[in-house]
């Protein structure tokens, strides 16, 4: 058995923490916290010459043609790092999309610009209040032209390239559901930023008004896409989400040392000591889910939508867990603006929302498990 | 990443799944299969002599204690192929319960601090599970804080002269052979005064006693000491050393118990597919649903875990104190499990055995053990403080008995 990453990969982890270290200090994190900044562009045009934008995309398409498991690695470090940038919506969901369904002309169009970092992407889902539906979406799509509002959508002041879940029939099945490519350019798309936990990674609300919009995949696969889309995102996500619980444990662990109250180390009190240890056990066994989730993806198994679920939740539950303990470690001064700790604690409550909530993804695990113990 | 065993690895499965296929007690499969918590009993047959004869047959064919060297009854076989074994021997591992504790625990302090006369005598027939051995280390004032012992050995010409009792003694009762540890030197600091020894359970002064349990099954023992005599020659390590040799023990004792590990939610699962509820099934349900997603995660999580250790042991690793999770999270997966499991039974939850019309009473009995796995083999805080030292690196507790002699710390809480 070897469940575990290759040393080429577990190299280009290493690579992927020494450059967000270097590149990617608290200190450049809080220039987008503080809303200098709406992303930090310089970091995001060392992701493009890293190579990481393109690394699960083929080489015809201007990729890296690694695979995902090399795609898990780095963005376990991205999650680690709080890195300011489009990563998630561009790379696990618009590049994702595009590589599921898109027709050879889409994907030669859109993602060879994705591997360079000149087009950012995102997934335009939610309208309003609600998980995941098909029966949520009220947008619709008709004769080449796209009406409706859709919100929140990550990075979508930002993105070049939206792809879009409209209506394309009122039947009450999935099949209503089509997908559809927006180049923003192009016009027809108004984008209001909205205020959010994670001021870090933005949202937006996305007003579309007989914009212009390509179909992606075939009419009424739409729902089917973006169950597969969420499942491989849910997998990539929970890395970072890996990256940030460890990272937070690790704060936790450095200031029990560092402190001292009560004339000795506050990590010597069982109480501390206790809650880190939970932490741990939650990060080691989102960790261990997360590398399940990771060989489905990286094999297109059978078993992926399952392991996607698990992932997903057990890493939310991990980095919420890690991310709120952490600033109980540390006291007040974990309450403090100036600490770091309310970033992570920002960024594991705004990733356990993004995909859709916990409770969505524990009402699918269920269903994905009944289906598989029928069977 | 896969999960595919190196040529080498599927030669040895192959080798060792042919030879449970043509061996193992059949007739017992299924009965073996249903019984997954607890301890395991049989209904036409005694386990111990069940386990007698599969491990027997087990030994003569080199598959006992398989990682042991061959002059001491194993077959020097690699970690990854006891993993290997253990997959392929499946349920009937279940059989091997009664000499678990000395196959994981005596066995190796033997292999470390006994004479080489003393490993060719007594290895090879507690690998076959000819003479079974327990361990004599809990005391009603140690269980935690196991150096806190007050079992003395006093030295006696070349014997030693044993007086105290031990108490939560698995399998005392049909053990042949006992790992002891003992406090030879009352007069110094707790840690430095311990001595180790093994005897045999049938020297005149040991008496075996039951303990019925909280859960009124009677699967623990106390032995008592009254001046027992055991030669020097059956000490394991320097005088005043036995807290080191424990410690070889003890490692042992967490690596062995966190490998067959039963977390309820399989059982559960079950449960709630075909419950029905005044709202219809149990599973349609939000908040089952919800809850049975967080188990269904820690469930999967553990056997990942497990997954990612075995890997480590196929490169040659050593899979390090971050396996102490185990033990942490299926014991109050299980508490947590049955309390619910009852919850959704309403008013009837609280009938067990044959009584309870659902799982005849699978959950209440569930219930009631499973406060047992979060004490035995390291109680879950001393696990707790395991991970947070070992594995994060946090300091020590502080230990106000640590330079006080063992004979000048408090015994009274309060009087």
């Amino acid at each position: 058995m070897n469940f575990d990453f290759s040393d080429d990969q577990k190299q280009l982890r290493d690579q992927a923490r020494k450059f967000l270290a270097e590149k990617c200090p608290p200190k450049a994190v809080r220039i987008v916290l503080d809303g200098k900044e709406s992303y930090d562009r310089a970091l995001w045009k060392g992701f493009a010459e890293m190579g990481f934008l393109g690394v699960a995309i083929p080489e015809e398409y201007g990729g890296a043609g690694a695979g995902h498991l090399e795609l898990c690695v780095i963005a376990e470090e991205v999650g680690r790092a709080l890195a300011p940038v489009p990563f998630s919506s561009t790379v696990y969901l618009a590049a994702e999309a595009l590589m599921l369904a898109g027709s050879d002309a889409q994907k030669q169009a859109w993602l060879p610009r994705i591997s360079s970092g000149e087009t950012i992407g995102t997934l335009a889902l939610f309208e309003g209040t609600g998980n995941p539906s098909p029966k949520a979406i009220k947008c619709e799509a008709a004769n080449g032209v796209l009406n409706g509002v859709k919100k929140p959508v990550a990075d979508g002041a930002i993105a070049d390239l939206v792809i879009v879940a409209a209506r394309t029939a009122s039947t009450g099945r999935d099949s209503d559901i089509s997908l559809f490519l927006v180049d923003v350019k192009a016009g027809g798309v108004e984008a209001k930023a909205l205020t959010n936990l994670d001021p870090t990674r933005g949202q937006a609300e996305l007003t579309f008004t007989n914009c212009k919009a390509e179909p992606l995949g075939a009419a009424g696969d739409g729902w089917s896409i973006i169950t597969q889309v969420l499942d491989r995102a849910a997998v990539l996500t929970a890395f970072e989400q890996v990256g940030g619980s460890d990272r937070a444990l690790e704060m936790g662990r450095d200031y029990a040392l560092d402190r001292i109250a009560f004339g000795r180390q506050i990590g010597s009190f069982q109480a501390v000591k206790h809650m880190l240890a939970d932490m741990y056990v939650s990060a080691t066994l989102a960790r261990s889910n997360a590398y399940y989730g990771a060989w489905a993806l990286s094999t297109n198994a059978p078993e992926l939508p399952e392991a996607a679920a698990s992932a997903r939740i057990s890493a939310t539950q991990a980095y919420q867990h890690c991310a709120k303990n952490n600033i109980q470690v540390h006291g007040g001064m974990g309450f403090t603006w100036e600490f770091d700790c309310h970033m992570y604690y920002r960024r594991a409550n705004a990733l356990a929302l993004g995909l859709g909530s916990l409770s969505y993804w524990e009402d699918q695990l269920i269903d994905r498990m009944r289906k598989r113990n029928a069977a | 990443m896969n999960f595919d065993d190196t040529p080498q690895e599927a030669a040895f499965r192959e080798t060792a799944r042919a030879w449970v296929a043509a061996h193992a007690p059949k007739e017992l499969e299924e009965e073996l299969a249903s019984s997954s918590l607890g301890r395991i009993r049989l209904k036409h047959a005694d386990i111990v002599e069940v386990g007698k004869a599969w491990q027997k047959k087990k030994a003569e064919a080199g598959w006992a204690c398989l990682h042991w060297p061959k002059d001491y009854g194993g077959r020097g076989a690699s970690p990854i192929e006891r993993v290997i074994w253990q997959q392929e021997e499946g349920v009937y591992g279940k059989l091997t319960q009664p000499f678990q504790i000395g196959e994981g625990m005596c066995g190796p302090t033997v292999m470390a601090y006994g004479s080489e006369a003393h490993k060719r005598r007594y290895l090879p027939k507690l690998a076959s599970g000819e003479e079974i051995w327990c361990q004599l280390f809990s005391e009603p004032a140690g269980g935690s804080d196991v150096a806190g012992l007050r079992t003395r050995a006093e030295k006696r010409g070349d014997d030693w002269v044993i007086n105290g009792q031990k108490i939560w003694t698995s399998g005392a009762h049909y053990s042949d052979y006992g790992l002891l540890i003992t406090r030879t030197d009352p007069n110094v600091p707790k840690h430095k005064g311990l001595t180790m020894f093994f005897l045999d359970m049938k020297s005149p002064g040991v008496e075996v006693r039951p303990i019925k349990q909280a859960n009124g099954m009677q699967e623990f023992n106390e032995v008592y000491f009254t001046d027992v005599v055991i030669p020097d020659a059956q000490r394991l390590g320097a005088v005043g050393d036995g807290w080191n040799v424990s410690l070889t023990t003890l490692m042992n004792e967490r690596m062995s118990i966190g490998s067959r590990l039963a977390t309820g939610f399989p059982e559960m699962f079950e449960l709630c597919t075909n419950l029905m509820t005044d709202d219809g099934l149990a599973i349609d349900d939000r908040a089952v649903r919800s809850k049975l997603a967080s188990w269904a995660v820690k469930a999967s999580g553990l056997k990942y875990t497990s997954y990612r250790a075995i890997s480590a042991l196929s490169k040659g690793d050593r899979p390090g104190p971050e396996n102490s999770i185990g033990k942490l999270v299926a014991g109050v997966m299980l508490q947590d499990i049955a309390t619910y499991a009852m919850d959704l039974e309403g008013g009837a939850g609280v009938l067990t055995g044959a009584d309870e019309e659902v799982t005849q009473g699978q959950f209440q009995q569930m219930l009631l053990s499973s406060p047992s796995m979060r004490i035995a083999g390291g109680t879950d805080e001393i696990l707790r403080n395991i991970i947070a030292e070992r594995v994060l690196g946090l300091p020590g507790d502080i230990r106000v008995d640590k330079d006080v002699p063992f004979n000048k710390v408090p015994t009274k809480g309060r009087s």
